[in-house]
Parts: structure tokens; C-alpha cells; sequence
């Protein structure tokens, strides 16, 4: 499914689209790590936590969840809420 | 509380390399972290005259960057944004190219409904032991204590630290310690024995391991608090900073929350040798730096600890104080520094020592100017101005 990757994670992606697979989201999230290692963990914290300022949308619809499923065709967007100096 | 059994095989033994002597130094390289990004500073042994190079990650928080001394050629740098979650960055050809590691720092998934913890930064690191190439501690923020035995690329916790039921409770919650976030620091490693390190906890006190950082105790007796707070509490002890003196690993020196203090092992109660310092001044301020051949010398930066703590200069005219007595006076240094109206705050990483004849000494300041010293101290220039809030001050000699 289609990934849409904020600004500053495209160290990682060099792209601001890319794909990625799974059945959940947190499968999918560890799919787009296994491709661009690293990533996940800037968005996730150990403890299985979308990080404070870290937004994650599916097909519009804000998640917290990575057990929500997701399907093939479903659009994925990642976002990140600047604030501060 | 603060008694800890002696190591027989530790106190009393000389350093041998690298505090005895002095260094043939070619090149000194500073590692200078701020809250947008990291500079380095190349310069020769007369220091003089400096190459910069930089921003190098432009627009992180750059906490921490460490030269491995024992391969002369890897950093470590500790880098988070006001964002997206911490990680570190490795370069093995000194700052020329850098790789994000694969496994930073990170507390244990919490079981069941436990409040699980979450590293927000790593706020310190300390290459490992000279006989453990490899071997790195990191210290984070909230209060975790890390170790790697692959150069950096990945990171376990210590257990004995971060897991202990005592630990946790004197190390707090994430809204404990510093309006940061409370900070593991000072992890130091006794270069005559591995397995002997001491770790400082802001707030949380000053702790010793015999056994390789397996088990833990306090080190704080003779520290003072805050007035109307309990000494005997550990969780109400702040040290700054703390230095062991490369040339005689039984002195340590310590800038604290509440004075400036010395330590000689295998003693356990530190001494305040700030209240040497002018009464004008005080003994407030977070750096301490010792000199790497005499254990006599040291240095701080006082700050106007006052009032609500405004932790600038004392009276807008910043100077660093030496001793050369190990604490019973101190100087005032402050040539080349403006004479007044400069309100400036050093953090307790953003001051420190070359390994030169006569020592350098660098300071970095939260408004972004670096200064150095070529003469230990007696005369001071500025390097660098209008760089970003200034984090962290490390150097290397190749």
C-alpha cells in the first residue's frame, strides 16, 4: 500500500511516496523499517507508542493502534505536528 | 548509606597511560553538539587557528559526540529532534561521513499493565575501558544506563541500575530531575580496572560499581541539598558533573547543585572545596574540568545560583576559576573575556580539556559563542560566534 512520508523521514526514504506490506499496521510499519532501517523507531517508541508528535492516518482516519488492519489499496500517511523553536 | 567496600586492588594503584604524560598532539579536534546541529573545530597543536566544519545534521539536537580514544578515528554522536524519537549516528573516519546505528538505546517493552519507560534522549556517552575496544555506556535521559559491546551499533540496558526496585525509586519519573528531563551522566570508567565505575544522576545522586556496573551504590556522603531538603535522601542529591583526575584515578572532582566538591578515594565523603571560592562568585555552575597530568588543577565556570537560579555569570562578567591546589583557592581566569554585560550559561558538557602541553581548555555557551584557551586558562579567544545554542564541548588529540 501507499506510504506518504513526512519531511523529516525522508533521510531515510529519499521519496516522498513509497510502498510498503502488511496485514496490520504495526506489519506494515515493520516492513517500511526492513526497507529503511531505522525508520520505526523515530516513529515508535519501545514501549509500542506512536511518539508524541508523530501522526499516523489511514485513509484519512487518525490510528494509535498498531493491531488496525490494514488492506491493499488503503493509503497511509504519515505526520508529524512541527511546533517550537 | 554512602559506604562502600573497598576494592583493594584499585585505590592507591597509578594511572599508567594516558594521564602520566603528555601527548606528542598534531591535530586537536573539538566535537561541539548544539540544540541545531554539530560543528567540528580542526586545528594543530599551536591552536591557533581552527577549520570548521559543519552543520553536520542540521537541525537535530546533538547532545553528546565522543571521539573513541582508543581507535582515534570513531564518534559517536547522540542526536534527537524536538520530534521524531533519538538515535545515535557513527562515523569511523572522524567526522567525514556518518551511519545511523541499528539499535539505539531503549528500555524493555513493559510487561502487562506496567508503566513502560521511554529513552527520549541519550544525553551522555563514554567509550569503554582501554582493554575493551568496542566496549561504549551511554547515560539517557530519563535516567538509563546503556551499554554497547559493538563499537555503538547496538545498545543493551544495565539491569543493575536501571532495573533495581532501589534505583528506580531514587531515580524518579520522567518529570524528575532537570526542566530537561533527568539526566544520567558522568559515567566514568577507573582507567586501572574495568569493572570500577561511577555514574552521576541529575537528580539522584553520585553512585559507584565495583563489579562492572552490576550492582550499585551510593556515593554521596558529605554532599549537601537544598536548605530545608535531607541529605541523607539520595533521590535529593544533584551533581552537575563529576571528573576522576586521569593522572591519580583516586581524586574526583565534582561541580554539584549545592558547591564544588573533591573526593580521594578510598575516602567516602566528599569535601566541599567551593567554599574556598570569593563569596562574590560562589561555588554554582555545572562544568568541571580537571587537568589530564596534575590532579592538583581543575576548573569551573561559576554561575549566579541566587534567587530563582538564573545560572548566568555571576554579575554579567564570565570568567572560569582554577585551582592548583585541588580546591584550597582559587584564581579568577578571565582574560580575553568581556569585561561585563555578558550573561553567559555553560552546560556541564560544554566546557573541557585538550590533552596538550599546556593544556587547551574550551567553552561553549548557551548563546552559541565557542572560546578557547591555547595557555590553560590565562587567555581566552573566541572561535566561533552565532552557532546554535551550545550543548556540548569534546575534544580529541591525533
Amino acid at each position: 500500500m501507499k506510504v506518504l512520508i513526512p519531511s523529516p523521514l525522508l533521510s531515510y526514504t529519499s521519496a516522498r511516496e513509497v510502498t510498503a506490506e502488511g496485514g496490520t499496521l504495526g506489519i506494515l510499519l515493520a516492513d517500511l523499517d526492513r526497507q529503511f532501517p531505522g525508520i520505526r523507531h523515530r516513529m515508535i517508541d519501545e514501549q509500542e507508542q506512536v511518539r508524541p508528535h508523530m501522526r499516523i492516518f489511514i485513509n484519512g482516519e487518525q490510528s494509535f493502534d498498531l493491531n488496525q488492519a490494514v488492506r491493499p489499496g488503503d493509503v497511509l500517511q504519515i505526520i508529524q505536528a512541527l511546533s517550537g523553536g | 548509606m554512602g559506604t562502600v567496600e573497598m576494592s583493594a586492588r584499585n585505590y592507591g594503584r597509578k594511572a599508567t597511560s594516558p594521564g602520566r604524560t603528555a601527548r606528542r598532539v598534531r591535530k586537536v579536534l573539538l566535537l561541539v553538539g548544539t540544540r541545531k546541529g554539530a560543528w567540528l573545530f580542526r586545528g594543530d597543536a599551536s591552536r591557533e587557528k581552527w577549520r570548521v566544519d559543519g552543520p553536520h545534521f542540521l537541525g537535530q539536537i546533538i547532545h553528546h559526540m565522543m571521539l573513541d580514544p582508543r581507535d582515534g578515528k570513531t564518534i559517536l554522536a547522540a542526536a534527537s529532534t524536538g520530534h521524531l524519537g533519538p538515535t545515535l549516528y557513527r562515523s569511523v573516519d572522524r567526522g567525514r561521513s556518518w551511519q545511523e546505528i541499528k539499535q539505539p538505546p531503549a528500555f524493555p517493552k513493559a510487561a502487562g499493565d506496567e508503566q513502560g519507560r521511554v529513552v527520549n534522549h541519550t544525553f551522555w556517552l563514554t567509550p569503554g575501558h582501554a582493554d575493551q575496544p568496542g566496549v561504549w555506556f551511554a547515560g539517557t535521559s530519563p535516567h538509563g544506563l546503556f551499554r554497547s559491546e559493538d563499537g555503538g551499533e547496538t545498545w543493551t540496558g544495565c539491569p543493575g541500575l536501571n532495573d533495581d526496585p532501589q534505583y528506580r525509586e531514587w531515580m524518579g519519573g520522567p518529570q524528575d530531575g532537570t526542566p530537561d528531563g533527568p539526566k544520567m551522566h558522568s559515567v566514568i570508567i577507573d582507567p586501572r580496572d574495568a569493572s570500577h565505575m561511577y555514574v552521576g544522576m541529575s537528580s539522584g545522586g553520585v553512585h559507584e560499581s565495583l563489579d562492572g556496573g552490576r550492582s550499585w551504590k551510593p556515593l554521596i556522603d558529605g554532599l549537601e541539598v537544598v536548605e530545608m531538603f535531607d541529605a541523607s535522601k539520595v533521590w535529593f542529591h544533584d551533581p552537575h558533573c563529576v571528573r576522576l583526575c586521569p593522572s591519580n584515578p583516586d581524586r574526583l572532582y565534582q561541580q554539584n547543585h549545592c558547591g564544588i566538591y573533591r573526593l580521594d578515594r578510598p575516602a567516602t565523603t566528599w569535601r566541599r572545596i567551593g567554599r574556598n571560592m570569593p563569596k562574590s562568585v560562589g561555588d554554582i555552575g555545572f562544568p568541571m574540568v580537571v587537568h589530564p597530568r596534575n590532579d592538583n588543577v581543575a576548573w569551573v565556570f561559576p554561575m549566579d545560583g541566587s534567587s530563582v537560579w538564573p545560572r548566568v555569570a555571576v554579575g554579567g562578567k564570565p570568567a572560569a576559576y582554577v585551582t592548583r591546589n585541588g580546591g584550597r583557592s582559587w584564581q579568577r581566569q578571565a582574560g580575553g573575556m568581556p569585561k561585563s554585560r555578558a550573561w553567559w550559561t555553560v552546560k556541564r558538557q560544554a566546557m573541557t580539556n585538550d590533552q596538550c602541553d599546556p593544556v587547551g581548555l574550551y567553552l561553549g555557551t548557551t548563546s552559541g559563542d565557542l572560546w578557547a584557551s591555547a595557555d590553560e586558562g590565562k587567555q581566552w579567544v573566541c572561535i566561533a560566534r552565532h552557532l546554535p545554542e551550545i550543548y556540548s564541548v569534546e575534544t580529541a588529540v591525533l
